[in-house]
């Protein structure tokens, strides 16, 4: 699949985004306070560049990222937090910026669902484990099942290739 | 080495159903998917009042836009700009709705540059009431603003009621846009 | 005319491929061996009318034929010859015939080297192999044409991105495509093997080989497109988890874990019923990646005019091929119960949790890349599932992995001693600590994650290597005998010892490119210098360029560490004319102890330009660890028991069956 291709090819797009006017060069001016910048980049890291695919406005070339970098340096240098700046954002853009989703209704699933595959994945082990090595003491005197019988089958063949 | 063609009896048949029942559930989201809209992120300004701003008219043009015009009466804003192509696209509708007189169109010219949005406008005419300019995109950001075309529905109290992303199209305009300015001018809730 | 050709040879193609697809398997299933030998020639004709299609489409690029459509958006005369050939699969058309090409070569391969494959099963294989050629060579003739004609033919073509004129992405493509489309190899043999009702040792050791050298081709060119993305798009950024990176990721760790549950099935004759079904899935979840790229379902829609027709077609062959093939599953999995049992502390054991925790990483990637679908489609919210999410889910989910890793290859068969496997990794035990108390003392104010990770690394290459030195006997029998061990030890074990070392390798690239990474953005006026870490960038003025196809500003840049020069680097920012773009080029150099990395944006109008340094300590690592990888995997596949002339089921049984217990009684 060229979905690698592909995405450049968005990127690419993005690069000669819809929001940019040719004759407007945007350059970034990092500010001068090496503390206060450090926290603005922080901060765009977080946010999604809105014209782009999947990339930050710290790595997206569009103007609007620029832009709303510029922003970020301002809200940051007039003393907001970083949590003040990037809620500045969200104000306008909605959650859809953020690139960590925040833990809601609607995203529990989505932060939950790395921890239940697991359990499910580590349940359905020990389950399987535990059927092969035996069905449990209370049946042993039942009269083997065909699945039991199978299973002493495997046992018994194990071993004979040795 | 062994070979085992068990004729088992069968185990319980639901575990091994589940791929095919998580395929399944997947297949039925894409295919939704496909009819939806990934790229159109909805504006989290709707039903909030519209941001406080005060732009200056383009030049030698009448009429700037503040946040005050936007009240009294429904109306549209049109996020417009001369570099932008797909502007082109909806222009013409802007012009018709113009000479319908149905409802007022104001402009929110974009990051652009003065003359050129002036000359842009001659050349294809000037359907808007106020048009106020925004020239570092702020104001845009303040409303959302992230590709142009986008245009608002306001309300007679000056909140936005819906916002319509990319070139608006006769389909956009008669069976989402105008239908809701008939609502609400009737008093009633639009939904668009 | 080359394009009607080309054209014609593909509705030719489709007809031998529904032959293909099914007089075989009707042969298999009725015992008549010349419907059944009718697979092997089909297969070899298919292939011949797919390569004379793309043969005819890379010749109208090479002749810039701007007649046919598709040429003409995507390429240019200008355009040099190697971005000519590689605009073939620089657009969706294009990139679909070579999906096919590379689906029928695997078929032909099959054909002329499988025949030590019994013939009913062989001919099963090819007609899965063929179907799945059905619904490709549809999906090209109906949705997707690449020989249109545009007439009257333009002057010249659009051109292609420049972004996509490069080497390096010119290769990237192929590899992902060989990688992906190999593990339709693993997917026929699973499906032919229902079919049949039954897996066994030697089924897996014909998978394998196909199985690994798809998993090489991913693995570069997953590794080839991280690392284009690294050198071109200028931010010094090489993995960005979005979905379509997600989308050639997942068949990769499905893969991985293929990989290793089918040596189980090899030498244990267990975990049949999960080899299979991930079989399946690995493919699945190549084609849901074709899907998610073409659709446009996540992708933007309004950088692509995708055609909507394509989604719907792909779905639809998408769920029948996954659908088709897992509810084969489900009846016919009961047929191949049985196996050998062993401990969950024991080699098996180690491979088993090996594919829990890749296949949870795989399901966690799934979730995070869909999730967004999920919610709009539920709700109506969009959300982004940026990296953060998968660093904080998939990060701490490859920790138990990687550890495990080490010492899975120390553990016997059937049952193992945990305490005594982990006393034999005395040295890594011993040099991981070391790592650890290294990096502390050197990197006290690192980000504290940094640490650990550094010393995971370092577990992982120095348990390879202990269990090489064990497997030789190092030191504790004379050398010679250790080299003569060194000799008859089998490639395959030497090829996991690879492998996992290249694994180790790109945790350490990753973690500490990641912590201690130096970063600087700077405007800068000639003459004037900028420190990034312990470098120090003099700006020595911007010099237009002009290139084959494009116009640049090449910026100079003196770089010295402690007064001693140690680079000059000269990064370029590009404008193109056809189609119009400006791409940048970072300027990167590369030594013992990482990349220096400086990439010149734009000039403000006073005389100073915008510009960005990176220092970025062994990131190299990621690259040469997954070379190192694919390295480790071609040794393996050069292992005789890999060959893909492989022991017949039945004759050479006898053999194999001693070379596997030998394996399992190490």
């Amino acid at each position: 699949m060229l979905m690698t291709l592909l995405r450049r090819l968005v990127l690419a797009l993005c690069l000669m985004a819809p929001l940019a006017p040719a004759w407007s060069v945007a350059v970034d001016t990092p500010l001068d306070d090496p503390a206060l910048e450090a926290r603005a980049r922080a901060i765009h890291k977080q946010l999604r560049c809105l014209v782009c695919q999947n990339q930050s406005i710290e790595d997206s070339n569009a103007t609007l990222a620029r832009d709303l970098r510029v922003l970020v340096r301002e809200r940051i240098t007039a003393g907001d937090s970083d949590d003040a700046a990037i809620r500045f954002i969200v104000d306008r853009y909605g959650d859809w910026v953020l690139l960590q989703p925040p833990v809601k209704g609607g995203t529990v699933l989505l932060w939950l669902g790395p921890l239940l595959f697991l359990l499910l994945a580590v349940i359905s082990l020990v389950f399987w484990y535990r059927r092969r090595r035996g069905a449990p003491v209370v049946a042993a005197n039942a009269p083997l099942s065909a699945d039991e019988q199978a299973r002493l089958k495997a046992l018994l063949d194990d071993g004979d290739p040795k | 080495m062994n070979e085992l063609d068990l004729e088992e009896t069968p185990r319980r048949l639901w575990p091994r159903l589940l791929p095919l029942a998580v395929a399944l559930i997947i297949g039925g989201f894409l295919f939704a998917g496909l009819s939806l809209r990934p790229k159109e992120i909805p504006s989290v300004l709707i039903g909030k009042a519209v941001p406080e701003f005060n732009l200056p008219a383009l030049p030698k043009r009448p009429k700037g836009l503040q946040s005050a015009d936007l009240k009294g009466q429904v109306s549209l804003v049109n996020v417009f700009a001369s570099w932008c192509v797909s502007c082109r696209v909806e222009h013409p509708l802007f012009m018709k709705l113009k000479a319908r007189d149905l409802v007022p169109v104001h402009g929110l010219n974009y990051k652009d540059d003065g003359p050129a949005a002036m000359s842009w406008l001659a050349r294809h005419g000037d359907p808007y009431d106020r048009v106020g300019q925004d020239l570092k995109g702020r104001v845009g950001i303040d409303w959302g603003v992230y590709g142009v075309p986008e245009t608002f529905l306001i309300n007679a109290e000056g909140r936005i009621v819906c916002k319509h992303i990319g070139p608006v199209m006769e389909r956009d305009l008669e069976e989402k846009l105008l239908p809701a300015v008939k609502a609400l001018r009737q008093g009633g809730v639009a939904k668009c | 005319m080359t394009a009607e050709l080309g054209h014609y040879a593909l509705v030719l193609a489709l007809s031998v491929a529904l032959v293909q697809a099914t007089i075989p398997l009707l042969g298999a299933w009725r015992g008549d061996p010349g419907w059944v030998g009718l697979a092997r020639p089909a297969a070899l004709v298919q292939c011949f009318l797919v390569t004379v299609a793309f043969g005819a489409l890379m010749y109208a690029y090479v002749t810039s034929d701007f007649s046919v459509l598709n040429v003409a958006s995507n390429s240019h005369s200008a355009k040099p010859l190697l971005y000519k050939i590689s605009g073939v699969w620089g657009n969706h058309e294009g990139s679909l015939l070579l999906w096919l090409l590379i689906l029928v070569l695997f078929g032909a391969a099959v054909a002329a080297f499988g025949g030590n494959l019994p013939a009913p099963f062989r001919a099963r294989v090819l007609a899965v192999q063929a179907m799945i050629a059905v619904g490709f060579l549809t999906f090209v003739l109906f949705t997707s044409n690449p020989f249109e004609r545009l007439l009257p033919a333009p002057l010249d073509g659009n051109g292609l991105n420049p972004l996509l004129q490069d080497p390096g992405l010119a290769f990237h493509p192929p590899f992902l495509y060989l990688g992906y489309v190999g593990f339709s190899m693993a997917f026929s043999f699973a499906v032919a093997a229902l079919i049949e009702g039954r897996v066994d040792a030697a089924w897996a050791r014909w998978v394998r080989p196909w199985t690994l050298a798809a998993w090489c081709f991913l693995t570069l060119g997953i590794a080839l497109g991280s690392w284009w993305a690294y050198y071109e798009l200028g931010w010094g950024g090489w993995w960005f988890w979005d979905p379509v990176e997600n989308a050639s990721f997942m068949p990769w760790l499905a893969g991985t874990a293929l990989l290793h549950s089918s040596i189980v099935v090899e030498k244990r004759d267990s975990l049949k019923n999960w080899t299979v079904l991930l079989a399946i899935l690995t493919f699945s979840l190549s084609l849901l990646g074709t899907f998610l790229v073409r659709s446009g379902v996540l992708t933007s829609v309004h950088a692509f005019a995708t055609d909507p027709a394509r989604g719907v077609f792909i779905l639809a062959f998408l769920i029948v091929v996954i659908a088709g093939s897992l509810t084969l599953y489900a009846v016919r999995a009961p047929a191949m119960k049985g196996g050998g049992i062993f401990s969950p502390v024991s080699r098996e054991g180690g491979l088993v949790l090996n594919n829990l925790l890749l296949s949870t990483a795989c399901a966690t990637v799934l979730l995070g890349t869909l999730y967004p679908l999920f919610l709009d489609a539920v709700t109506g919210d969009k959300i982004t599932v940026g990296p953060p999410f998968f660093n904080m889910t998939f990060g701490p989910l490859m920790v138990p992995v990687f550890i495990a890793m080490a010492v899975g290859p120390m553990l016997p068969w059937k049952r193992g001693d945990l305490l005594g496997a982990v006393q034999r990794l005395k040295f890594a035990i011993a040099a991981a600590v070391a790592a650890l108390l290294l990096t502390l003392v050197l990197a006290y104010d690192g980000p504290w994650l940094a640490i650990p990770g550094i010393a995971l690394g370092v577990w992982v290459i120095a348990a390879a290597l202990e269990e090489a030195a064990h497997r030789l006997r190092l030191f504790r029998v004379p050398i010679a005998e250790s080299m003569r061990r060194l000799m008859r030890s089998p490639r395959a074990a030497w090829g996991t010892t690879f492998a996992h070392a290249g694994a180790g390798m790109v945790i350490i690239g990753v973690v500490a490119s990641s912590s201690w990474q130096v970063e600087k953005l700077q405007v800068l006026r000639q003459g004037e210098s900028v420190a990034v870490g312990a470098y120090e960038f003099k700006f020595e003025g911007a010099t237009p360029v002009a290139g084959p196809n494009y116009g640049a500003v090449r910026g100079t840049f003196r770089v010295s560490r402690n007064g001693a020069e140690v680079a000059v680097m000269q990064p370029e920012s590009r404008s193109y004319q056809d189609p119009p773009m400006e791409t940048t080029e970072a300027a990167i150099r590369t030594g013992w102890g990482g990349d220096l990395y400086a990439v010149i944006g734009d000039p403000t109008g006073d005389g100073s330009w915008s510009t960005r340094f990176y220092n970025k300590p062994m990131i190299h690592w990621i690259w040469t660890g997954a070379l190192l990888m694919v390295f480790g995997g071609l040794f393996s596949l050069s292992d005789r028991r890999h060959r893909v002339g492989a022991p017949a089921r039945r004759g050479r049984m006898a053999k194999t069956v001693k070379t596997a217990a030998s394996m399992a009684g190490k």
